[in-house]
């Protein structure tokens, strides 16, 4: 069965439809709403099956089905549907994990009072995320951005009632927002240069040699191209909804959503929109490649924001001690991975790690769920320990997501993906710093996942709420099993030997493969960095486990100072509090006072004004007009007083008055002749 | 001078409208008054079915038309003025035209 482009838009409109479902539904109708949306989903699933198998019949081409959406005098607005197997992996990812997660939330949530609002958001989520991909627009896809960020704002706060989480999803919103701007920019910019915002379209789309060309030869402020100008505006939209640094601050606070919210955020949904973007409009940040002449590459700006986001991210991840924020700050170093591999020329790996790092991820995540839930909503993992025994299956299943994110060799599909990065960072012709930022985050990674499994699964329980933990119900643990086993098995369709996702997203037909000792020194390398982070975290948490939850971080024993760093998150919140904040606080009060002083006082002036007219022309009413008025009343009084004399009010009167006249006239007919 | 049948016609509406008018401008009682404008519309229908019968087109029927309709209006003009002259008695407890004076201007 295979989907042609022109039905493309089902496999959004599912979802959407299920949450315009959800929305109606009243609060009892729970089985109804979270029945709609699964089945909405695992149809959209189907539908994705389907378009896959279009997009693999013949992988080279960009089909498209574009339509008139708005006439704009001269020109036509239009927007249109995008299949190649970029988007159709990305559905068939989102879908999946994406069902996963909702069949996790009905068991995540069932105690919660807001259980079909929550289905609502989490299907206009995915419906968001579900039209982004397909979009064959710059603008249909903005419109989706702005969609996935709204709902990633409601389900952020969908525990309104706690101030953090409000907090949480305003800073999420904003900051993004931050980014949306400059994509906002570059879109409009783009429209102004070419005339168009399609990606694909027959020779004419954005993402065409012919507009290509046309972008790369104009230059603007500072030298550039105004492709690389435009890419780069882009980038920023892909900064906000990613997570890189400097506008990574959301994502960690985004953890104030339900468990599977985060999951979907970090897994399927909104962070990925970032890289996919990057993906999408690859043609476009990669033209300026061969120009001598440029300032500036735009990928070179992409691989460094990408560099820097991995290794933070991975540092700060060490010190934090909530469960869910050391997976938030390992999305992020993630995230800065796949950037990384954007930004070196490779965005099939990128979109590799992408598709891996969504299927354990959202293991983790669904992991971690099931730990809080069983642990009455504790997320401390000092607090935590010795949940080996009583929760197997979540033990396990979390053990194989942190083997596949740590890269443990060979048999996890993180291994696969993080290779395919590293190597193409290490054939980066620029820098090699990338790639030392990405060994760097290597180690890290392995290093505090290990930190977050020994402390949370092993030693002894810490608290009551460890202590009466227990494994959670199958709808719970199910998708955990089948997630880990995609972590397991994701990796085997782009491996070096046989890279079989690779080709059939750079369209070709053929897989040619090469031996896995070809580059194999960096690969042993990455093998040696993985055992010294699993190694050394676990000489530190694992050997010697936590007894007490008030113990001192093994590594702040050794550097207070560093680890104080890192636990405080580099100050990012901080210093962002004490400039832009600040900054913003200032101009609010600069723009209260002069609402309060200038405005309002202009506005008073204007009020005392009209007043006086208003006085002035009272006056002039009643002295001037109203007495020239007045005397011309009078003289028509008069004339009217000597008009009714003739009213008697006596019948006789008149009648003499008709019978003279009748008579009169008949005197004047007689005498006339007129007979 | 020949007196025709209309001449002679003639000289009774006229007769009788100078009667009627004399009538209605020298009594005050209203009823009489009233009479009085009766007589006037009827040397009127006199003269429609005089002029008529004695015309070039006798055989249509369009004097007797004419006077059976100012027969209708003029009962039902009447009917109005007895009424009023019941409302102005009730009223002012007299039918003299000389006392009704109530729409002097």
């Amino acid at each position: 069965m295979s989907l042609p482009v022109q039905l493309l838009w089902l496999i959004p409109a599912l979802p959407l439809l299920a949450a315009g479902l959800g929305a109606l539904t009243p609060r009892s109708g729970r089985k109804l709403a979270s029945g709609a949306a699964i089945l909405a989903m695992a149809g959209s699933f189907l539908l994705s099956c389907g378009a896959l198998m279009t997009a693999l019949a013949d992988p080279a081409a960009h089909l498209v089905h574009n339509f008139a959406w708005l006439d704009l005098g001269e020109g036509v607005l239009r927007l249109g549907w995008l299949l190649d197997p970029l988007t159709a992996f990305m559905c068939v990812m989102v879908t999946f994990v994406g069902l996963l997660i909702f069949i996790f939330s009905t068991g995540y949530l069932h105690e919660d009072p807001n259980f079909t609002r929550f289905f609502c958001f989490l299907s206009l989520f995915a419906a968001a995320m579900l039209g982004l991909l397909v979009a064959n627009s710059l603008l249909l896809l903005f419109i989706c951005w702005e969609l996935v960020g709204l709902a990633s704002y409601l389900l952020i706060g969908f525990w309104f009632h706690k101030p953090s989480a409000a907090a949480a999803a305003k800073k999420a919103f904003i900051t993004t927002r931050i980014g949306d701007l400059g994509l906002l920019l570059g879109m409009l910019w783009l429209y102004d240069s070419t005339g168009s915002l399609l990606f694909y379209d027959g020779g004419q789309g954005v993402l065409e040699a012919t507009a290509l060309g046309g972008l790369v030869a104009q230059t603007t402020i500072g030298g550039l191209a105004v492709s690389t100008a435009i890419g780069l505006l882009i980038f920023c939209g892909a900064i906000g909804k990613s997570g890189q640094f400097p506008l990574h601050v959301w994502l960690p606070d985004a953890m104030e959503g339900p468990t599977p919210v985060s999951a979907l955020i970090h897994a399927a949904t909104m962070v990925a929109a970032g890289v996919f973007l990057i993906a999408r409009v690859y043609p476009l940040m990669a033209v300026d490649q061969g120009l001598a002449t440029t300032p500036l590459h735009a990928l070179t700006v992409v691989a460094t924001i990408g560099a820097i986001t991995a290794l933070m991210g991975a540092m700060i991840a060490v010190a934090q001690d909530d469960i869910k924020r050391v997976l938030a700050f390992s999305t992020v170093s993630q995230l800065g991975y796949m950037m990384l591999a954007l930004g070196v020329g490779s965005w099939v790996a990128a979109i590799f790690h992408l598709l891996t790092h969504a299927f354990f991820k959202a293991l983790l995540f669904l992991g971690s769920g099931s730990v809080i839930h069983a642990a009455h909503h504790e997320q401390d993992i000092r607090r935590l320990g010795g949940l080996r025994g009583p929760m197997r299956i979540t033990f396990v299943t979390f053990a194989l997501g942190m083997m596949a994110l740590s890269g443990v060799p060979f048999l996890f599909s993180g291994f696969w993906s993080k290779e395919a990065i590293l190597h193409a960072a290490q054939g980066w012709n620029v820098s090699h710093l990338p790639l030392y930022a990405g060994l760097a985050a290597v180690v890290l990674t392995a290093f505090y996942m290990t930190r977050l499994v020994a402390e949370t699964f092993f030693g002894s329980a810490r608290s009551d709420e460890a202590r009466h933990a227990h494994e959670n119900s199958p709808v719970m643990t199910v998708p955990l099993v089948i997630l880990a086993v995609c972590a397991i098995l994701l990796g085997f369709i782009g491996t070096p030997a046989f890279p079989w996702l690779q080709s059939r997203l750079m369209g070709q037909t053929e897989v040619h493969g090469h031996s896995l000792f070809e580059g194999g020194g960096l690969m042993v390398l990455s093998i040696v960095l993985v055992a010294i982070g699993i190694g050394s975290g676990w000489a530190l948490y694992g050997r010697r486990p936590r007894t007490t939850t008030s113990a001192l971080d093994p590594i702040e024993k050794i550097s207070p100072g560093l680890f104080g760093a890192l636990r405080a998150r580099f100050g990012f919140d901080e210093l962002y509090a004490a400039t832009v904040g600040r900054l913003n606080t200032a101009t609010a009060a600069l723009a209260d006072g002069l609402d309060r002083y200038v405005w309002d006082g202009a506005v008073r002036f204007l009020a005392a004004l009209g007043e006086f007219a208003g006085f002035v022309n009272k006056e002039a009413d009643e002295d001037v007009l109203n007495g020239g008025f007045d005397a011309t009343n009078d003289k028509i009084r008069g004339t009217a007083r000597l008009y009714s004399a003739a009213q008697t009010g006596g019948a006789h009167g008149y009648m003499r008055t008709v019978a003279i006249g009748f008579v009169l006239l008949v005197l004047i007919v007689m005498l006339g002749g007129g007979l | 001078m020949i007196l025709t049948p209309l001449h002679l016609c003639l000289i009774l509406s006229s007769a009788l409208f100078c009667i009627g008018l004399i009538g209605a401008l020298t009594r005050s009682n209203a009823i009489l008054v009233l009479l009085g404008i009766e007589l006037m519309l009827n040397a009127a229908n006199i003269n429609f079915i005089a002029f008529w019968r004695y015309g070039p087109n006798p055989e249509a029927g369009t004097g007797v038309l004419f006077v059976v309709f100012a027969i209708g209006v003029a009962a039902a003009e009447a009917a109005v003025g007895l009424a009023l002259v019941i409302a102005i008695y009730r009223h002012q407890r007299s039918i003299r035209l000389q006392d009704a004076r109530l729409l002097k201007g």
